[in-house]
């Protein structure tokens, strides 16, 4: 009883000396990193970041740029197109593969090796597929549909849909994976009494089981999403953000004002308008998810 | 039919009444090619093909001359089989600084690669074992912050590390991307290293503390034996990811130690001399090699992976 | 009368393994019968091949005198109820009730009507706005006993309906579903591995072993004269005493042990007159007779106590004899204590005699 109470620092100490590493990655990197990038950002820095303030300046000029303009609206198109097409496609996949098929091991293999390769890789085979004399268009003008116009990497106008297509051939194979394994936590009874009810295949899957997977969907969707932000990467390697500036997007604007424009204050202004948008999509989401009911 | 006797009288009886079974029985007959089976097999295999074809015609296009690919069409399988492509895209390809090839990405990848993976996991799985063990204050709300960390862009933190690599002294060098390639690994491994932890029985890390066993000889001696699948897991989660990193890759290092990725797009997309598409393809084969090698025999563990790793909580 | 269901010469593999061998069974209109047996003895299986959610390998199935060995399930005439209810969540209770009836075309209004009777004949009208996270265990059971009552079908599958529940609502809704079956009369298959749950529901058992049945009788019978020792050792809690000893021959048959021997007198043999063999002799702890009255047993020995149980209403007492244990149930207010002897009375009338090798009741 008379003991003295242990210092509760000291509690644990080893536990908290090993978890030091990511003390220094949340404080430092995440919330230090963010808070110093959304701070500068309302500064007028150039070539090297400095502490002039001039309010909502660089947020203005920004929204003022066509390029960054033409970001958005890319971005817009893309995750639009690619929330919509991996989910349907990737669900319409994994029911398949969840009919009890042969060769299903095969099957899930082809669709999901794509995602094992980089989008640089990703990016490097769809701009040579989709080169206009040697890739797909010409070979379509050889078996004689001369009129036959799919050029989408030389076409401003079209240029993100190019990117799209190689884009759900990356990463569509994740969604069906996602879904086949929302569809096998489906309790089996659940198809056993719709069957003994006598209700078809199709109404089961719409009235009964997409509604049961509605947490599935929704994680999924905030994968998807969070990752359409970061596209980056298969943008540089398969259009360059090009022609022109057609397919560029906030990841590529932000990059190219931070390491090439030597015009850190709109990096910054540009890099801060992406968390935003992305605490839109994650906030509701970690609400609706762990609200009220504390994280185990 | 109260004892043995009778019953295997009315069990013999039936074998008897067998052959006088009329109408349906067995398995009720299905057609091999029923509509539903055409459908499904016919969606899948064309999926497939839709999937199938890039690698095909990466495979195709890397082994032809450049003469042959500016006269057929890209589908064709190569009249002439060479390998010429793939030794220059290996040794020969110049990256506008200098001509040696794809070599030199690659090993700078795999010097980027170990270190990055093994820090990485030994950094993550001890976290996820204090987290999943031994909760101190605090530490609920340091792990949320991570888990948020890995929806911020990376463009949001792009900047205030190169200053802080900077000041450390190690920016552009291979130390620096590791560190880098460990911070951002963290979130994800730690949340997969801290469920497996929590999936373990409780009673076990509670025996061992009744037994004396202090941090990291429980963790050693009984948490690391126990977890070798996670910890297989993780290590194609980094692998693969690390590999395929293009923009830490660029914004970290300096061109003598770009990673594989970066230095394969600077091949492909150099806007100097004639393009060699052969050669392009071999290179973008060699660049992806790696990790389609991972996926394949691992199967399994890599879909367990990505599962695990993609959802997060 | 002619069966409400018949399963002939049905067999089911899967792949190279054979779960069911060849399995007969006639079930009368009206009939409660309980499949029961240990977890993989292949009664749900079974089930499911009535239900035609599996595809038979071979053999029939017929339900209400028809074939429907290649008929959907929702075309056998059967409703059916599961361990994990199988509720549509995201629909209300009404829903869940409606959904299968709907998709039949049947007019709105006798949907209505039908619905009405269920809710009333299960007592769940207040529940039916309610979609089922908001239900208990027990309720969400009753709307799926329901679903399966909306149906208007002649039989009822029930495979392990109450293994989710705890004990208390367990023993609760096995007893509503005996007045149901009073009530309604349909012909219900009831799968489980309780044998509480087996002796008080079923008008049958069928015990089921690796795919086969052993023994399929009323729970009276076998309960009283199991036909294989696992059957006498799957049902009665404590489970049946065995004295390891040899059936002499004869036109006297004897008992030889180590513990006691004595004459098998009011013992019904299966066969006139038994083959000398190795044996067990099974007794029932109920069955050991002790007090005053064991003097006047047929069968006199003595026990060592060991350990006492006692549960209020009865005391469950292990005894040892001659070096083999014995459970003896005796009356709740009897005053043991370990290591006192005890006088103990069999009576073989009331035993259970199995072949030691073949197992089987001699």
């Amino acid at each position: 009883m008379a003991a003295t109470r242990p210092i509760r620092l000291f509690r644990n100490l080893t536990a908290k000396i090993a978890a030091i590493p990511m003390i220094l990655t949340a404080l430092v990197v995440f919330v230090g990193g963010t808070a110093w990038t959304v701070t500068y950002s309302f500064t007028s820095s150039k070539l090297l970041p400095r502490t002039k303030f001039v309010g909502l300046d660089q947020y203005e000029r920004l929204w003022a740029t066509p390029r960054w303009l033409v970001s958005i609206e890319n971005l817009l198109i893309y995750g639009v197109c690619m929330m919509v097409l991996s989910l349907v496609l990737g669900f319409l996949l994994a029911a398949l593969l969840d009919q009890k098929i042969r060769y299903e091991n095969t099957f899930r293999t082809i669709l999901l090796y794509p995602f094992a390769l980089s989008f640089i890789v990703t990016g490097l085979v769809w701009q040579w597929l989709l080169n206009p004399d040697f890739g797909i268009q010409s070979v379509i003008h050889r078996l004689g549909w001369e009129s036959f116009d799919f050029n989408p990497l030389y076409n401003a106008d079209i240029v993100i849909f190019g990117v799209l297509i190689a884009g759900l051939w990356q990463g569509s194979g994740l969604v069906m994976c996602l879904m086949l394994a929302g569809l096998r936590g489906i309790d089996q009874e659940i198809w056993k009494a719709s069957r003994v009810d006598g209700i078809p295949a199709w109404k089961t899957y719409i009235f009964i089981i997409i509604p049961m997977m509605r947490p599935v969907f929704i994680t999924t969707l905030v994968i998807i999403a969070s990752g359409i932000v970061r596209l980056y990467d298969l943008i540089v390697a398969q259009t360059g953000g090009g022609p022109g500036i057609a397919s560029d997007v906030p990841a590529k604007y932000v990059y190219d004002y931070m390491f090439q424009g030597q015009n850190l204050g709109q990096g910054f202004a540009a890099s801060t308008m992406m968390l935003l948008a992305v605490l839109v999509v994650v906030i509701p989401w970690a609400y609706l998810e762990f609200g009220g009911k504390k994280r185990v | 039919m109260s004892d043995p006797a009778s019953l295997s009288a009315t069990v013999a009886g039936a074998d008897a009444m067998a052959p006088a079974l009329s109408g349906p029985r067995g398995p009720k007959p299905r057609r091999r090619f029923s509509r539903r089976n055409v459908f499904i097999y016919g969606t899948l295999i064309v999926v497939a093909l839709y999937y199938l074809l890039p690698l095909y015609v990466m495979i195709v296009t890397s082994l032809k001359g450049m003469p042959e690919i500016r006269l057929g069409n890209i589908f064709a399988p190569p009249v002439e089989i060479t390998f010429q492509p793939w030794v220059k895209a290996w040794a020969e390809a110049c990256t506008g600084l200098n001509c040696d090839g794809l070599s030199r990405g690659f090993w700078n990848s795999v010097r980027i690669t170990v270190p990055s993976v093994i820090l990485s996991i030994a950094i993550a799985s001890v976290n996820g074992y204090a987290l999943a063990n031994w909760r101190f204050k605090g530490a609920d709300m340091f792990f949320t912050i991570l888990i948020f960390g890995a929806f911020i862009p990376y463009q949001v933190m792009l900047y205030p590390l190169v200053i802080l690599l900077r000041e450390m002294g190690i920016y552009g060098t291979l130390t620096g991307l590791v560190l880098v390639h460990s911070i951002f690994g963290m979130p994800i491994l730690t949340l997969l290293f801290r469920n497996y932890f929590t999936s373990l029985p409780e009673e076990l890390f509670k025996a061992a503390r009744v037994d004396g066993a202090g941090f990291w000889q429980i963790y050693l001696q009984i948490m690391l034996p126990m977890s070798l699948p996670i910890f297989v897991v993780a290590m194609i989660l980094q692998v693969t990811g690390i590999w395929n990193d293009f923009l830490f890759g660029v914004v970290y290092t300096k061109p003598d130690l770009y990673p594989m990725t970066v230095q394969l797009n600077n091949i492909v997309n150099s806007v100097q001399g004639v393009k060699e598409y052969n050669v392009n393809m071999a290179a973008t084969l060699l660049t992806g090699l790696v990790p389609l090698v991972i996926y394949f025999v691992s199967g399994k563990l890599f879909v367990r992976g990505i599962a695990a790793g993609a959802v997060k909580g | 009368m002619d069966p409400s269901i018949s399963i002939k010469n049905l067999k089911l593999s899967f792949g190279a393994v054979e779960v069911l061998h060849d399995l007969n069974l006639d079930i009368g209109k009206g009939e409660f019968l309980v499949l029961l047996g240990s977890s993989g003895c292949g009664k749900s299986t079974l089930l499911n091949c009535i239900a035609g959610l599996l595809d038979v390998t071979d053999g029939q199935v017929h339900i209400g005198g028809k074939n429907v060995t290649w008929e959907e399930p929702s075309k056998r005439g059967i409703g059916m109820v599961f361990q994990s209810y199988a509720l549509y969540p995201q629909m209300t209770v009404e829903g869940n009730l409606a959904f299968g009836l709907k998709n039949a075309k049947i007019p709105k209004a006798e949907i209505k009507e039908r619905i009405a009777r269920a809710a009333k004949t299960l007592q769940m009208e207040p529940l039916l706005k309610r979609k089922p996270a908001a239900l208990s265990g027990g309720q969400r059971q009753r709307v799926a006993i329901g679903r399966a009552l909306v149906r208007d079908v002649e039989v009822f599958l029930f495979d392990e309906p109450l293994s989710n529940l705890d004990a208390k609502l367990r023993a609760d809704l096995r007893v509503e579903i005996k007045q149901l079956h009073q009530t309604l009369g349909n012909t219900m298959i009831y799968v489980t591995h309780d044998q509480i749950e087996a002796m008080t529901l079923a008008d049958r058992i069928a015990i089921m072993r690796g795919g086969s049945i052993l023994q399929l009788d009323s729970p009276k019978e076998i309960y009283n004269r199991p036909a294989t020792k696992y059957v006498a050792e799957f049902i009665g809690s404590p489970t049946m005493n065995f004295l390891d000893g040899r059936v002499e021959g004869g036109a006297a048959p004897r008992f030889v042990s180590d513990v006691a021997s004595f004459d098998l007198k009011g013992y019904e043999f299966a066969t006139a007159s038994p083959e000398p063999c190795d044996a067990w002799f099974g007794i029932r702890p109920e069955h050991i007779i002790t007090g005053p009255e064991a003097g006047n047993a047929p069968v006199k020995l003595n026990g060592q106590v060991e350990l006492v149980e006692p549960l209020g209403s009865d005391t469950l007492t292990r005894v040892s004899a001659a070096g083999q244990r014995l459970w003896v149930r005796m009356d709740g207010q009897a005053d043991i204590t370990p290591g006192q002897t005890l006088p103990l009375g069999l009576n073989p009338a009331l035993a259970n005699i199995f072949h030691k090798t073949t197992e089987a009741r001699l």
